[in-house]
């Protein structure tokens, strides 16, 4: 096959991706039911066009051995979690008042809690492997699994759009500065910048509230948005621009230095010298050029944004997973708490290895080993 | 920096008082220094850190009431001549409680990131200095750490510390159980960062020189490693102290940390999100967390051109 062929087959799938995305953005935001197929045509196309990367770049080996590694680092993470639970001062079910010892040992045996430590954890990995998150502890009746796919959906739509903001924001800004490279205009969009990076959430997102909703101190802004729960796309933001606002701070900082670096290189010059538009050679020979940086970044970007939509659903009263983090480690909600865990790190690990792959499908150059 | 020298034609006729003076050497510090010097923005807010640090150390004399002192009949009230900056529910003064939440929240940054530095500096130092197995074993353990999210990390080890349950007094408690906290989080980057480092340093030309002479690991390490290192180290500090600040503010904030009446810019971000109409209680704490941020941030990267000339811009 051609190299041209196989470089639009390349594109086709990267195309389709992002074409598939905006549907379903699409969809969301006109609050219309997501059909399954959408789901299944989406997981499949990602997985044929990562299939189609792999192949292409070579990357068979280096994948299989990430995917073993990310295996063998949840296993680790999966083991520590549960030994630290269990050697952790205090148990479940000490509640303030204290429990008859006939119930409590009734309670314990029902969880297994009473069976010696390696017996547990062989119950607990047979059934992790299976895909068993075992029963909550505080929420009766409920299982793991269920808990997490009822509030994974929410908090991945607010990091979704967070991140989706953050780049739309951010790399526009990034660019914009460094085309106005050292005059008043530059310095305003940096000054803008590390402000986003230096206003905690849990500050903007209240003053936020208070200005959007509440009316202080405009009056006439009372009421123009809902200052809490996730009910629609009018929710969405004001959570949203509070979680994104910092790495849209980070990745415009990022993208200007990275476009200024290259904006000094030969094909640069040689793209101006030959008389192209000063418009196209920022975004065509430019920007294309300046966006591995901040790709390198997004991997950190994505664990921060995790971390962060536990905060913003405390403040905005969204009903996402993050608000069980927290509360099952005060509970000692044992499985809740590996359940969580296991997701989040899951999701980190996955993440960093599709940021990898993107480096090789941005940059041929690149040469994972 | 370009400095103009006359061309000379005839040498021998210029006394000796006129010749261009050699330029006194400059070392790469003083050359760092130099440059930060130029910097208004990193001045300014090394100015500002330092005046924050001394409000901080200094809180009885600077503020003009306690913390805790309640005043019924005044609450909720906003700025005034008695009370500057308004004050909160209990009728306390919110300037005074800024001021006093300084103290907290700076010396957990400050206390925190150097705990990260000796953690990691020192962990970061032996992976890189012997490298091969030693530093892959050590680095992997760095790899699953980094993919807890370093949010439950730091609220299981809260938990567990509020579990054990050392110290009587609830503000002690609080304050080493955050302290342990954002320490356990915070070296992982800075281990990262020193093991590059030594990495990229021990193999240069007069670390061999030094070894072929034959001195002790140990002194190489100090001597001649450390001091080429100091740079980013520096700098990765500068940006670890805010970050810390965040995490402790955070844990207050979320109700794991500190509690009231004892105050820290994460209590009262807190008190102010939960006072909804009064914005005055959550505004002036915010621009506090907000400017001190600010001048962390500008402050490292001013460091960072002046020190690491070769990230400048990043």
């Amino acid at each position: 096959m051609s190299h041209q062929t196989g470089a639009l087959i390349g594109r086709i799938f990267g195309w389709g991706v992002i074409a598939l995305i905006v549907l379903g953005v699409a969809f969301d935001l006109g609050e219309f039911e997501i059909p399954a197929a959408y789901w299944y045509a989406l997981v499949g196309w990602c997985f044929v066009s990562a299939g189609w990367a792999i192949v292409r770049q070579n990357l068979l080996i280096y994948v299989t051995r990430r995917l073993l590694g990310a295996f063998l680092v949840t296993f680790i993470i999966a083991t520590a979690t549960f030994l630290l639970l269990r050697y952790l001062p205090g148990g479940p079910f000490d509640t303030e008042k204290a429990l008859p010892p006939e119930i409590k040992a009734n309670i314990e045996a029902k969880y297994g809690l009473g069976d010696p430590l390696p017996t547990q954890y062989v119950n607990f990995m047979t059934k992790l492997v299976q895909g068993d998150l075992g029963e909550s502890y505080k929420y009766l009746g409920r299982s793991v699994s269920d808990i997490i796919s009822e509030t994974l959906p929410v908090s991945f739509q607010l990091g979704f759009y967070s991140l989706l903001l953050a780049f739309t924001i951010g790399i526009p800004l990034g660019v914009f500065a460094a085309s106005k490279h050292n005059t008043w205009l530059d310095t305003a969009a940096m000054f803008l910048a590390i402000s986003g990076v230096a206003l905690p959430s849990f500050i903007i997102g209240p003053m936020l509230v208070m200005m959007f909703s509440f009316g202080v101190p405009f009056s006439f802004m009372h009421g123009m948005l809902p200052p809490a729960l996730w009910e629609g796309p009018l929710y969405y933001i004001l959570p949203v621009l509070t979680l994104g606002m910092r790495p849209a701070a980070i990745i415009a900082r990022l993208t200007r230095s990275s476009v200024l670096e290259v904006i000094r290189s030969d094909f640069v010059r040689t793209a101006k010298a030959k008389g192209v538009a000063e418009m196209t050679v920022l975004y065509k020979h430019v920007l294309k050029n300046s966006v591995i940086p901040v790709l390198t970044i997004s991997g950190p970007l994505v664990a921060g944004i995790l971390s962060g939509t536990f905060v913003i659903e405390i403040i905005f009263a969204v009903p996402g997973m993050g608000k069980h983090l927290v509360q099952s480690v005060t509970n000692r909600d044992y499985p809740l708490i590996l359940g969580v865990t296991l997701v989040y790190a899951v999701m980190l690990v996955v993440a960093n290895l599709v940021v990898d792959i993107l480096y090789t499908v941005v940059d041929p150059r690149i040469k994972l080993s | 920096m370009s400095e103009v020298v006359a061309p000379i034609s005839n040498p021998s006729s210029i006394p000796d008082s006129k010749l261009p003076q050699a330029k006194p050497s400059r070392s790469l510090w003083s050359d760092g220094v130099l440059r930060l010097k130029r910097n208004k923005a990193a001045v300014v807010s090394l100015g500002f850190i330092i005046l924050i640090c001394l409000c901080a150390a200094f809180a009885e004399f600077v503020a003009p009431y306690s913390f805790e002192t309640q005043n019924i009949d005044h609450t909720l009230e906003g700025p005034s001549a008695s009370h500057w900056l308004g004050t909160d529910g209990l009728g306390r003064d919110l300037l005074s409680r800024i001021i006093f939440g300084a103290r907290m929240s700076m010396s957990v940054g400050i206390l925190t990131a150097i705990m990260s530095l000796l953690i990691g500096g020192i962990y970061g130092a032996v992976s890189g200095w012997f490298g091969g197995t030693v530093d892959s074993v050590m680095m992997r353990f760095v790899d699953i750490l980094e993919a807890v999210p370093s949010l439950l990390l730091l609220i299981l080890v809260m938990v567990i510390f509020n579990a054990i349950n050392i110290f009587e007094n609830p503000e002690l408690r609080a304050l080493t159980g955050i302290f342990l906290a954002v320490s356990v989080v915070g070296w992982l980057g800075l281990a990262r960062l020193v093991r590059g480092q030594v990495l990229q340093v021990k193999e240069q030309l007069f670390v061999e020189a030094a070894r072929a002479m034959g001195a002790p690991g140990r002194l190489i390490l100090w001597r001649h490693v450390f001091p080429n290192i100091l740079g980013p180290i520096i700098v990765l500090l500068t940006f670890q102290i805010p970050s810390n600040v965040l995490f402790e503010s955070f844990l207050s904030f979320i109700g794991l940390g500190l509690q009231p009446p004892y105050s820290s810019w994460g209590v009262l971000a807190n008190d102010g999100w939960r006072a909804k109409s009064y914005p005055h209680l959550i505004l002036f704490p915010g621009l506090a967390l907000y400017l001190t941020m600010l001048a962390f941030n500008l402050l490292g990267d001013g460091l960072r051109d002046a020190f690491d000339p070769k990230m400048k811009n990043r």
